[in-house]
């Protein structure tokens, strides 16, 4: 099983991708165990979704935007937010809307090309758990979130910018 | 200018070790070429066309002297003995080894300096006016603004990764002197008719391969609001600017493509979520910023100095000096003084180890210890004494950098060009020194006036040849080099792009091409005109037909 880091732990993941290799299924295959499915798929599968007994989980491109579920979000269990590669910054755009404008507290995601050198801005924007590419080490992920130990901005962590700390 | 708190220091402490650690697997094989690329440019380190460049920010080009001898200790240590001080009032290094760059880092930490954010796709240096604080005919010193931007932005976790670089300048003056309506975010401090100080916001505007003129996409904003505004402005480009083709993945196409009116509507949208929230800025805030920003404790004096008037009268050098590189300051008896980095045979910007040493020591026998770098790439002393200045002109003669030639046909902007960039199409160094050669009669080139020339050695418009009144661009056909020219242009507070004349010219013809343009504007000129204005009130029609005139 595929090892990542959640709440800077490093875990053992359960959950599954749901492989859609049809862009408009009507009937999805359903394996056993915990899903994470597309957004093609929860729009034109959602009632068969919703029956499934386990947790469900939502995965977003970077071109799709929280607001086209931000009614649905009480059926998620996890969001994961794709990077296609780790230039593309609309992710973080994406995660802090969901914990931001949406109070959204499920776990957010980032999977794709996530490395080393992302983690503590992505953590500061609300990811709380990672899928570190594969070819690197988990361990020495984990050293990043100490790269910083003061920010000015306010985040997903920290409500207040430090012009309002005294 | 501004000091670092405590916080402030740790911040780019802790990026140095980043950015070893970083560069250490880069070097070890545990990145590859394309990851350490994105995260080497959010620090400023290019590759270019001989080694790496690294570029340093320099906060609104406000330096001090010990900040000054430690750039000329890193030219001398780590480089070739130079720097080049660039458009965006940074500096850059041409010739650092990458594996040494965080041992520079690590000394510039030292001086409170960072190359955080000099490249990449993220919030670069904002700019500002070089005589903030001092100028005349200002309103509101920028300076402190500024500032408050430079930490909101500073490893700010959202616009890390933009879809392009992001470049922001902020006047506070009547005159624009710092190109301020050719940036991605443009900002003009003014008062309202209650006495409220606020910004008049630009938005899209950029050189490049799209040159635009930014619109006004909000005319009054309260200055406690600014962050949440920036803000709001940031989250709509970061949502949808596009990242499909890097050339149209500037703000100023998403502004186009939206429409000005349209893109402000998604921006108040956005901000409606942030005003009044906590990024608001607090009266206290803004004042302790602004308390870096008091200026100096000036001598009172009753009027001009009498020797100094005694001075002007007795040497027709020096009175052409305080005429063309000196300006009037806010406060009597002082005067502001450009360095002129622009004297013929020296490339644009560029200022050696030694005298860079030269120029700490001066400013701190004649300014307070402080210079400004400029958007022109020359520097600024903002507060000598009059009866200083004829001792300073000796000095900076001796130095090379006393050239009366501020705004003047010789005052070339004027990028590194094809003699050291990787992404340049042609030289544009030689050109500046071809044209300079031509120009150096100092009663022509005073007859002529205020004429800015502007070269670019490609589309990327590093010498801003769009907005000079002349401007050059090194274009490439067939391998050779050849230079497009187009006149009209501006990065006044009356901005506009230059109109292209006519098909481009080969590299040995461009100052014979100058010189019939300044004939043209010379036989048309009414008293008091500045070429600008004959070219605005003439148009192009006549200034073409001169240039491409068969030969007889």
């Amino acid at each position: 099983m595929r090892k990542i880091i959640k709440d800077r732990q490093i875990i053992e993941d359960n959950w599954h991708y749901l492989a859609s290799t049809d862009a408009t299924p009507t009937k999805l295959v359903l394996p056993q165990g915990d899903i994470v499915v597309s957004l093609t798929a929860w729009q034109n599968c959602q009632e068969q979704l919703l029956a499934h007994q386990r947790k469900l989980g939502l995965c977003l491109q970077s071109d799709e935007e929280p607001s086209l579920v931000k009614d649905d979000l009480e059926h998620f269990a996890l969001i994961a937010i794709d990077f296609p590669k780790f230039s593309d910054g609309r992710g973080y755009t994406s995660a802090r809307e969901l914990r931001t404008r949406y109070a959204y507290t499920g776990e957010i995601r980032a999977t794709g090309d996530v490395l080393r050198d992302q983690l503590y801005i992505m953590e500061r924007c609300g990811f709380n758990a990672f899928e570190v590419r594969e070819d690197r080490s988990l361990e020495e992920a984990m050293s990043a979130f100490d790269d910083f130990s003061f920010n000015y901005q306010a985040d997903t962590r920290n409500q207040l910018p430090s012009y309002r700390k005294s | 200018m501004y000091a670092y708190t405590e916080n402030d220091q740790k911040i780019i402490e802790q990026r140095v070790a980043q950015y070893r650690n970083q560069t250490q697997r880069y070097l070890a094989g545990e990145l590859s070429d394309d990851e350490f690329l994105v995260l080497r440019l959010q620090n400023g380190l290019y590759i270019q066309r001989h080694a790496p460049m690294l570029r340093v920010a320099i906060p609104h080009g406000m330096i001090n002297s010990k900040q000054i001898r430690m750039l000329a200790h890193i030219a001398r240590h780590h480089d070739k003995g130079y720097a080049h001080f660039s458009t965006r009032q940074n500096i850059q290094f041409n010739w650092p080894e990458l594996k040494e760059v965080p041992e520079i880092l690590e000394k510039l930490a030292s001086v409170q300096m960072h190359a955080i954010q000099t490249s990449g796709n993220c919030i670069r240096n904002t700019t500002s006016d070089q005589y903030a604080g001092v100028a005349v005919d200002e309103i509101v010193d920028p300076r402190p603004y500024c500032e408050i931007i430079r930490q909101w932005s500073t490893f700010h976790p959202e616009f890390t990764l933009l879809p392009r670089k992001f470049k922001i300048a902020v006047s506070g003056a009547r005159s624009d002197r710092a190109a301020t309506q050719v940036h991605d975010i443009g900002l003009y401090l003014i008062k309202n008719a209650e006495g409220e100080i606020g910004f008049k916001v630009f938005v899209g505007g950029g050189l490049g391969r799209t040159p635009v003129v930014a619109p006004v996409i909000k005319e009054f904003l309260p200055e406690q609001h600014l962050l949440s505004y920036l803000e709001a402005i940031l989250r709509v480009y970061n949502r949808h600017g596009r990242r499909d083709n890097k050339y149209k993945a500037r703000i100023k196409i998403l502004v186009k493509a939206l429409t000005p009116e349209v893109f402000a509507e998604k921006v108040a949208a956005e901000w409606a979520e942030l005003k009044d929230g906590p990024m608001t800025l607090p009266r206290e805030e803004i004042d302790r910023i602004k308390a870096c920003y008091q200026g100096p404790q000036y001598q009172s004096f009753p009027g001009d100095d009498e020797n100094f008037i005694t001075q002007l009268k007795s040497s027709p050098s020096f009175k052409i000096w305080v005429n063309r590189n000196t300006v009037q300051h806010k406060v009597p008896g002082y005067r502001i003084v450009n360095l002129s980095l622009k004297e013929t045979g020296q490339a644009p910007g560029d200022v050696s180890d030694d005298a860079l040493d030269t120029i700490a020591d001066l400013a701190d026998r004649y300014s307070f210890g402080e210079v400004r770098s400029t958007h022109e790439q020359n520097l600024v002393f903002a507060d000598v004494q009059q009866s200083d200045l004829f001792a300073l002109w000796n000095e900076l003669k001796t130095l090379g950098y006393a050239t009366p030639n501020i705004g003047l046909l010789t005052d070339v902007i004027c990028c590194p060009g094809g003699d050291f960039c990787a992404l340049a199409n042609a030289k544009s160094i030689p050109i500046a020194e071809q044209i300079q050669r031509r120009f150096e009669n100092l009663d022509y080139l005073h007859d002529i006036g205020e004429l800015d020339i502007n070269i670019s050695g490609c589309m990327n418009a590093c010498g801003h040849h769009h907005v000079g009144h002349i401007g050059i661009l090194g274009v490439d056909k067939k391998g050779k080099e050849f230079y497009q020219v187009s006149l009209g242009g501006s990065a006044n507070e009356d901005a506009a792009i230059g109109k292209i004349i006519g098909p481009s010219f080969d590299e040995e013809e461009i100052a014979n091409v100058i010189e019939k343009i300044v004939a043209v504007y010379l036989e048309n000129r009414i008293e008091g005109e500045r070429f600008i204005d004959t070219y605005r009130r003439i148009e192009l029609a006549p200034f073409k037909e001169r240039v491409y005139a068969k030969n007889n």
